[in-house]
């Protein structure tokens, strides 16, 4: 919910008026504010990221290119993206599914759905991948059900995906959730009135509203999704080129003693997170420019 | 993962220094692996009545567990364990290269500072339904291997150094080794984390027939899941996989608490602790109580790390670290 507050905090139209009096704020503190900001953020989120960045500096480049580019390396860089962003998308359609169920509809034991959905966020990963595999594996709930027709969900690639499905899919109904109550019905209603069809409602009208919102959920899922560990290394099988996702690698290189080379690993992850958030955020202001909000 | 991992062993740390603060007798921090859990819970008990009765002194021993080189690395990282108790010696080795225990630590107690040792035995299925006797039947075809991730437990690295040594026993090279080893691992369905990840596998996901794994996870197996689901099956031969202890001299220089360390390791060594030990089917060095378990213990022929690869940290280097011989398993097609 935080995300969705922060995202349309700083683009807010109201700021350019305000900012052109700076002697007088309307609101007290400013400055103390920003220097707690500051020293918070740097506390919590900067010196730890920098003591990776300066862990890794420790090797040579031969040696960073090297510790970040074997061929299982590469093998778990895909598996980790793709199957991030595999179920980054599954969650963005079904997590605006049940967001729109929770915001539209009244229906006996609402508020206990909506606060399952918050679960994925409190339950230890851990827990989250054991109970998982043991629906899914062959002699599970699930897993014995699909057997026969020689569907495999655990200890393979299925299991990756479908644990990053579990585990993201709060953040995209939790920032789109606040944004589809504030969205206004009755343009919907005009919408219908002025012969528009369903489709042509949520393409035109809809859509445009929760689309930054839907963006940086899906941004926030794929991204937790790439870091995740817990959930997922119970359900993978591991397998070196097949099944191991990059945390994994991370993992073996420090029980191998190898700080360094786990940074370097890391730093890679970091940056092209970054990366993808950095896009994504690009998109979401091109998309919120364009409908005009 | 790896700030999470660091927060916890800050919130740890402080909470145990807040801790010895509070308690006026001494206490002891035992840091070990993951599956001796139940066996220092044993010694433990047994160690305080035996320091009261000696020294008329009151004593408490804290234990925490993990997986052996991640427990190495909090150690290092700062964790005030008096003394560290582990499965592979590479594990105490890095400890003695950061200067956290002393360099000569395997010359500090007798048999190489190894109290106890196990060794790596075959689980199979209650009847052995696929006749599993030997290495040999392990990489038959259709024939399903559950084992550790050598990359993440040490587990792991004793049952492919165990595959490997066999071959060479029995007067192989090392090419044929490396060509039983490459047999097994594509016999193998699904890597577990760490030893009792492995278990869970086997036992509670149903996968795979047999189950590599540290002699003594049968009696835990047993316990855990009843008795009679799994048979042990011994092979021909297999690694002896010491089990090496350490004072950790950075904590008991600052706490004063060396005569209680030394006193606590010594006491494994004792036929009291090397009783519990046996009981929880981990081997004992005491040759005498070896014997009176004889029907545990079954005779198997044991070879050491040191005999085919050099030292431990020897085969790390060349099988485990990467790029070295495990990758190469999956990498080379």
């Amino acid at each position: 919910m935080t995300a969705a507050v922060s995202a349309a905090g700083p683009h807010s139209p109201a700021a350019p008026s305000v900012a052109k009096r700076p002697a007088k704020r309307v609101l007290p503190g400013f400055k103390l504010t920003l220097g707690f900001t500051l020293f918070y953020l740097s506390l919590i989120v900067l010196i730890p990221l920098s003591a990776l960045v300066f862990k890794t500096f420790t090797l040579t480049w031969d040696q960073f290119v090297a510790a970040v580019s074997s061929p299982r390396v590469i093998a778990s860089y895909q598996l980790t993206f793709g199957a991030s962003f595999l179920a980054a998308v599954v969650n963005a359609v079904f997590g605006l599914l049940v967001a729109w169920v929770l915001v539209r509809y009244q229906f006996p034991g609402k508020k206990i759905i909506d606060a399952l959905v918050d679960l994925p966020f409190a339950l230890p990963t851990a827990v989250a991948g054991i109970s998982l595999t043991a629906l899914l594996a062959s002699n599970g709930w699930i897993g014995s059900l699909l057997e026969p027709y020689g569907i495999q969900l655990a200890f393979n690639r299925n299991g990756v995906v479908i644990a990053l499905i579990f585990i993201g899919l709060p953040f995209v109904v939790r920032t789109v959730q606040p944004v589809l109550e504030d969205a206004e019905k009755e343009l919907e209603e005009a919408a219908t009135c002025l012969g528009a069809t369903r489709w042509q409602t949520f393409r035109f009208v809809i859509f445009p509203t929760i689309g930054p919102a839907l963006l940086t959920g899906f941004a926030m899922a794929f991204a937790r999704g790439v870091g995740e560990y817990g959930s997922v290394i119970f359900i993978a099988g591991n397998m070196p080129m097949l099944s191991e996702i990059t945390p994994l690698i991370i993992i073996g290189k420090l029980e191998q003693y190898d700080y360094a080379g786990a940074t370097a690993v890391a730093t890679v992850m970091l940056l092209a997170s970054f990366f993808m958030l950095l896009v994504i955020n690009g998109l979401q202001s091109w998309q919120r420019k364009r409908s005009g909000s | 993962m790896n700030f999470k991992q660091k927060a916890t062993l800050a919130l740890a740390t402080f909470a145990l220094t807040a801790s010895n603060l509070v308690a006026a007798q001494t206490t002891l921090l035992n840091v070990s692996y993951d599956v001796a859990r139940e066996f220092y819970k044993d010694i433990n008990t047994a160690f305080i009545a035996n320091y009261k009765k000696t020294t008329g002194k009151d004593i408490k021993i804290d234990q925490s567990h993990a997986g052996s080189s991640a427990q190495a690395r909090a150690v290092n990282d700062g964790l005030d364990a008096d003394v560290v108790t582990m499965n592979t010696t590479t594990d105490v080795d890095f400890l003695a290269s950061t200067g956290v225990v002393a360099k000569d630590w395997a010359k500090k107690f007798p048999n190489n500072a190894a109290p106890t040792s196990s060794t790596m035995l075959f689980l199979v299925r209650n009847g052995n339904p696929k006749g599993i006797k030997d290495w040999d039947d392990l990489i038959k075809p259709g024939v399903q291997v559950v084992v550790v991730n050598p990359k993440t437990g040490g587990n792991g690295r004793l049952a492919y150094l165990a595959a490997w040594g066999q071959v060479r026993k029995k007067g192989g090279s090392d090419a044929q080794a490396l060509d039983y080893v490459t047999k097994l691992y594509k016999n193998v369905p699904v890597l577990a984390k760490g030893g009792r990840d492995a278990t869970t596998i086997f036992l509670q996901r149903n996968i795979g027939d047999v189950l590599i794994t540290f002699e003594s996870e049968v009696v835990s197996v047993d316990n855990e899941f009843g008795a009679g689901k799994v048979d042990a099956v011994h092979p021909s031969s297999s690694v002896v996989a010491e089990n090496p202890v350490a004072v950790v001299e950075r904590t008991v220089a600052k706490k004063g608490t060396a005569e209680q360390a030394k006193a606590y390791l010594n006491f494994l060594y004792s036929e009291e602790g090397q009783e519990i030990a046996a009981k929880h089917a981990i081997r004992p060095t005491n040759q005498a109580i070896l014997k009176k378990y004889s029907n545990v213990f079954k005779p198997i022929s044991l070879f050491r790390v040191e005999d085919y690869f050099g030292s431990f940290s020897e085969a790390q280097k060349v099988h485990f670290n990467d790029g070295g011989q495990f990758d190469k398993l999956y990498t080379v097609k």
